[in-house]
Parts: C-alpha cells; structure tokens; sequence
C-alpha cells in the first residue's frame, strides 16, 4: 500500500514548496558554475574559488537542494508506477528496495561533497 | 459508410477485450457520436452497452473515449471526431470496465464524497435564504457548472496511478467551488484534508482535464487557486 510515510516531509505543499525552491536554488548554482566555466577557468583559479566559504556554503546549499529535490521527484515517480496498484504485489517489494537505494545514493553523494569541500 | 470500432467486454464471459467494427449509414448528416451508437444498437447489434440520459450534454452520462479523446458523446458531432472516416469509441480509461462501454465510477464518486461537496455553515439559518453580494456569487462562474461526467479525471493520468488517493480533477473543481463559497464556513477544515502528498499535489499541471472538459471549465486554474489557499493558510 502506497502511503505517504516515506515522502520528503510527509506534507503535501511542503514538498511541493521544498520541490520549488530546490529547483531555483540549482538553477543558480549551474547558472553560475555554468558562467565559471564559460569565462574560462584553470585549475587553481577553480581551486580558490571552492576555497571560499561562500562557494563552500552555495555547494553545501547545492547538494542539499540536489537530494531533497531528488526525492521528492524520485518518491513521486515510485508511488505513481511502482504500486501495487501498478503491478500487483510486486510493487510493494520493488518500491521500497528502489527507495532505499536512491536514499543511499543520495546520502553518500551528499557525504561525498561534503567530504571534497570541507575534507 | 462510416466505419465505426467499438470496444467490447463483458467480464462474465469474455477472456479479454475485443474491438467489434461496424458500418454505419449516417447519409452525409453530421450526427452526435451519441446518434451513431443509437444506429448500431437499434439496427445492427442491441447487446452494445452504454449510459445516455438527457442526449443534450446536461446529465454527464455517456462520458466515453472518442478517437482518443474523452468527451460527451451526445454532444461531440462527427465533423469533430471522426478522422479518416474511422470512429473509435472506447470506455473512460482508468476506470474498471462494467460492460462495453459502461465503468465503474465507484473510486470517481468516492474522491466526490472526500471532499464533502456541500455548503458548511453552522451560524442560525436565516429565514429565507444566505445571501451572496453579486461579486461573491461571481467566484463560483466555472466552477459550479461541472456535471461530473468524469471526462477530465479519466484523462488525468495522476488519477489514473492513484485513483484512490488523488482527488481528481473533478473532485479538486468542486473543492475549490465550496472554498470560493463566501457562505461556507469550513475552509480551514477543508484545506487540512487537502494537505498530504497526494489529495491536491499529484496535480502536475499537464491540463488534460481543461482539454476535455465538455463544459469548458478549467479544474487546473481551480487546483492552482487551492494551492494558493494552502500557501496562504500556511504563511
């Protein structure tokens, strides 16, 4: 049975306020990595900018936008098509086992960054 | 000759669906999709099923897939629908088949009932009537006239995932319709129902709904007004 247990913040327009925002603060963080990128960059210049805390803190901003944005997208997805409903009783194993790798996936992309910016 | 393909099942006693084809005399008229399958069931094969009522878009019941796309088979002519002098008639999708073209609106009627589709107002009742100023009852142009044929939720494919957990397009017009009402005292109830992940927030905005609709409403613009009073009630 598909419940909203396992949903970001077990709140409808949470979610969809989070989904939002997540969405606006990635856009400007490709835009202005995007416009690093375009202006011409070398290693260590790309190097003192992530040495910043700023950029330390947009990056930490970033990823944290990243994974709530993922799940919240990601949960919908599972519980539009992996349902019972969907497939039968399958989907009540296949959902969760899928669930739990995109947290993992997403706690250890969010523990990567923060080891490469802060390690 | 009109080549008309109608889908027919009969879960008693047949395995699968089949489409049945037919030709159809309409003599050059450009008649209803309704008309159509008034001829095939009174002069080629009276065991096709389907609901019809009033046959003039006011009752809701031959809601039915038409070339692919939903719509009021009383009032949908030929000259609309009919590509390549082909008609294919289908049940609403989504909805389990009770017999050719006819479904079970069971799940639609009980997202109905969810959102408690009548006026709330425990003040003393005056003893004529609750009066509304002419701009208060203006809020409720688009929103009241909704015949719930459930054209729109069976092309919304959010329902068709979650039907017993999304409200519909349907469900979240007539919500709005009694959150717009300046009579009804339970909006704040009523918001709180709507607030989980899936009532409301399945809406993705694709507007399948405001494409079929017979009546021409727009149950997308409706559940973005609901949004609005969910933002503003949690502000």
């Amino acid at each position: 049975m598909v419940t909203q247990v396992t949903s970001f913040s077990r709140n409808g327009l949470s979610d969809w306020l989070i989904q939002r925002v997540s969405s606006l603060i990635l856009l400007a963080y490709f835009l202005f990595i995007g416009v690093q990128i375009a202006t011409g960059i070398d290693y260590t210049s790309w190097r003192a900018l992530h040495d910043t805390t700023a950029m330390k803190v947009f990056t930490l901003l970033a990823i944290g936008a990243y994974v709530s944005h993922a799940w919240i997208g990601l949960w919908t997805v599972f519980t539009d098509y992996l349902t019972e409903y969907m497939l039968g009783p399958v989907g009540n194993v296949v959902r969760p086992v899928l669930q739990i790798a995109v947290v993992l996936a997403l706690v250890v992309y969010a523990i990567w960054v923060i080891h490469v910016i802060w390690g | 000759m009109l080549q008309v393909s109608v889908y027919r099942f009969n879960p008693e006693t047949d395995a699968a669906p089949q489409m049945q084809e037919y030709e159809v005399e309409t003599g050059g008229k450009d008649l209803m999709v309704l008309d159509v399958l008034e001829m095939i069931k009174a002069e080629h094969d009276a065991s096709v099923t389907y609901r019809r009522s009033c046959r003039e878009g006011v009752c809701g019941s031959d809601g039915l897939n038409i070339n692919g796309k939903n719509g009021l088979a009383c009032i949908t002519p030929l000259s609309d629908a009919v590509k390549n002098n082909k008609l294919v008639i289908r049940p609403l999708p989504g909805l389990p088949v009770v017999r050719d073209l006819v479904v079970d609106m069971s799940l639609f009627y009980a997202q109905y009932e969810k959102i408690e589709p009548y006026l709330q107002n425990n003040s003393p009742a005056p003893a004529i009537e609750r009066l509304q100023t002419p701009e208060d009852r203006a809020k409720l142009d688009g929103l009241y006239e909704c015949i719930l044929c459930a054209c729109c939720s069976t092309s919304c494919p959010s329902f068709w995932w979650n039907p017993d957990r999304f409200v519909g397009p349907a469900g979240l017009l007539q919500a709005y319709r009694f959150l717009a009402d300046s009579r009804d005292q339970a909006t704040d109830e009523r918001l709180a129902k709507l607030d989980d992940p899936f009532s409301v927030f399945r809406c993705h905005g694709i507007q399948n709904c405001v494409n079929v609709c017979p009546k021409g409403l727009n149950p997308t613009r409706a559940i973005g007004h609901i949004r609005t009073m969910l933002l503003n009630r949690a502000a």
